[in-house]
């Protein structure tokens, strides 16, 4: 470490929480606004705590915002896309990994593609394309297109993690006459076990964030994000209120990622550096 | 931030990388991995790969999504270079990434390498909080961002403290044909930097302390010491976090959704919102596939084109 003096250790502390406050602010900003008293013409400055604790407009939020419904979508689709994103993912992986089989380099090159290839270039024949299947405004539509976005990369990430278990692992496996499927499941799995969590986070926060797709393939049954945004559309002039409803869509993953930090900077930064 | 926020977003190092050591094709001669690789692939190419064709095919044809389509060549390509408001998305994105992407990238890594100088107490706690505003769905801070540029939000309540008060646009900054954009750049500003900041931080980490000490005894600044150790060293994370903010911002979609509608105007239209308007309010089904598709081979040239210009920065 460098020498460094007193002064210059406040001033970075200093530096390091002007920073955090500003990321912070808007959000705690949300949080204090949604208890002010609610209606148009009443605007939360934002500065300073409300004058009182409208606890009530959160349940007129949730109704008038129909959250019950749109949080039933978002809570069905991941509830779905999430475990089959992780299973498709780990048993492309292990195939990736451990397995070698004429084209497996260029299959693999077709999925590592899928990273970059946007949502936009495809959109337009996946809308007629889910029209023709009858699934347009069904939970269905968002799971599969979903589960399909996330296992390019969910492939690329369990090919990662199990290509660093040690050779002998899989090795003594097969000495012991274990299957490519039970070595997989007695073994790889166990050992991959941090990074099937940091990929199960990860593809939890891309579901319940997902907005475009939502707002393309969903009518009545929009997800959460999706009904905020309707929400705030409708109530343009109601803040105290709007804030109500976008608490309520971001304590989901506020809880996930603060229970689950370790997890989340891990897939964010290794996830992003890693090759 | 991007409409596919973490997908797209953690995507890029890909393309990049000198070659992993797994390049010595892994494992043993297995045909069952076939079916391994199966339901993933499958999937993904009835609804990735597949409607990739679809598309190039939409895209010779004039079609409002309704009545029969009328065949017209390359027409909606030709469009990408007559009609202005295509070419104004492409500005407005040019714009947004001095926001998106280089004012996080410069701030972040003089942060990081200012704070790289001291062993920081609670860096998870900061960290916790710095990455919140990635970590939330676009939406929500949108529409945390809406109230605070309205005019009698907190940003205006400030100004008016100072004295400033005349200098709040009328209709609050994202309603005013010349602050919207900018207004929006600086909640991407807001939304990247802490990512930049952390992924920059963990990388200096990294850097080993002897190359430090190496420089000091050349009698190396502050100054000298970041150029010559601290950004080569950062190089790697430096290209991750270009492709990552580049690629983002061509997609951006979600805040230009819920904050201005592409308005006042067209003063905030973008590529993707251009899409998703031609598509489903206009009715230019065979146009919006054409875009998509540019906007892909975009994507496609500029991550191959950052990679290899940071990956011939490091052999020099």
């Amino acid at each position: 470490m460098t020498p460094t003096t007193r002064p210059q250790i406040t001033m970075n502390y200093v530096l390091l929480i002007v920073v955090s406050a500003i990321a912070v602010y808007p959000l705690v900003g949300v949080l204090f606004a949604s208890f002010y008293p609610s209606g148009p013409g009443t605007s939360p400055s934002g500065f300073g705590l409300p004058p009182s604790l409208e606890w009530r407009n959160y349940l007129t939020a949730w109704e008038q915002g129909g959250f019950a419904d749109s949080f039933t979508t978002s809570v069905i689709v991941a509830a779905v896309m999430v475990p089959a994103s992780v299973i498709l993912s780990i048993l492309g992986g292990y195939a990736f990994a451990t397995m070698r089989f004429p084209g497996s380099k260029a299959i693999f090159y077709l999925f590592i593609l899928g990273l970059i290839i946007p949502t936009e270039a495809t959109i337009v024949p996946l809308y007629y394309d889910v029209q023709a299947l009858g699934l347009i405004d069904t939970y269905w539509a968002l799971i599969i297109l979903e589960v399909s976005g996330e296992v390019a990369f969910g492939i690329f990430w369990m090919r990662a993690a199990f290509l660093s278990a040690p050779p002998s692992l899989l090795e003594a496996a097969r000495i012991d006459g274990a299957s490519s499927w039970g070595a997989l499941w007695g073994i790889m799995v166990p050992f991959a076990k941090p990074a099937i969590l940091t990929l199960t986070v990860l593809v939890f926060a891309d579901s319940w964030n997902e907005f475009f797709l939502a707002l393309v393939f969903t009518i009545n049954h929009p997800t959460a994000p999706a009904g905020l945004a309707s929400f705030s559309g409708r109530f343009t002039t109601d803040i105290a209120l709007v804030s109500a409803g976008a608490v309520i869509v971001a304590l989901p993953i506020v809880i996930v990622f603060i229970i689950f930090q370790r997890e989340f900077m891990r897939g964010m930064l290794t996830g992003a550096v890693k090759g | 931030m991007d409409a596919e926020p973490a997908v797209a977003s953690r995507a890029v190092a890909v393309g990049s990388r000198r070659k992993p050591k797994a390049e010595r094709l892994p494992g043993e001669a297995r045909r069952i991995g076939y079916l391994y690789v199966a339901p993933a692939f499958i999937l993904y190419a009835a609804f990735n790969l597949f409607p990739l064709g679809q598309g190039i095919n939409l895209s010779f044809y004039d079609w409002d999504g309704i009545t029969p389509g009328t065949w017209v060549g390359l027409d909606n390509y030709v469009e990408f270079f007559t009609e202005p408001a295509i070419r104004e998305g492409y500005a407005h994105v040019l714009q947004l990434m001095v926001f998106y992407s280089f004012l996080p990238i410069v701030l972040g890594l003089f942060l990081a390498a200012l704070l790289s100088r001291i062993r920081i107490r609670g860096l998870t706690f900061f960290r916790v909080l710095l990455f919140l505003p990635l970590v939330i769905t676009d939406v929500v801070t949108s529409v945390a961002w809406i109230w605070i540029y309205d005019v009698d939000g907190p940003l205006a309540t400030a100004m008016d403290a100072v004295g400033l008060g005349a200098l709040v646009p009328s209709a609050g900054w994202l309603g005013d044909f010349n602050t919207a954009l900018p207004a929006v750049g600086v909640f991407g500003l807001w939304g990247q930097f802490g990512f930049c900041l952390i992924l920059f931080l963990a990388g200096v980490m990294k850097i080993p302390a002897s190359l430090y000490e190496a420089a000091r005894v050349d009698g190396a600044n502050a100054v000298r010491e970041f150029f010559a150790v601290t950004l080569p060293g950062l190089r790697y994370e430096l290209q991750v976090v270009l492709v990552l903010t580049v690629i983002g911002t061509l997609g951006t979609f979600d805040e230009i959704y819920v904050m201005t509608g592409g308005g006042p105007g067209t003063s905030t239209s973008v590529p993707a919102y251009q899409i998703w308007s031609r598509l489903f309010r206009t009715g230019e089904v065979g146009s919006a596939a054409a875009l998509g598709l540019v906007l892909m081979l975009i994507v496609f040239a500029v991550t191959f084109a950052i990679n290899r210009l940071m990956e011939r920065g490091a052999e020099r």
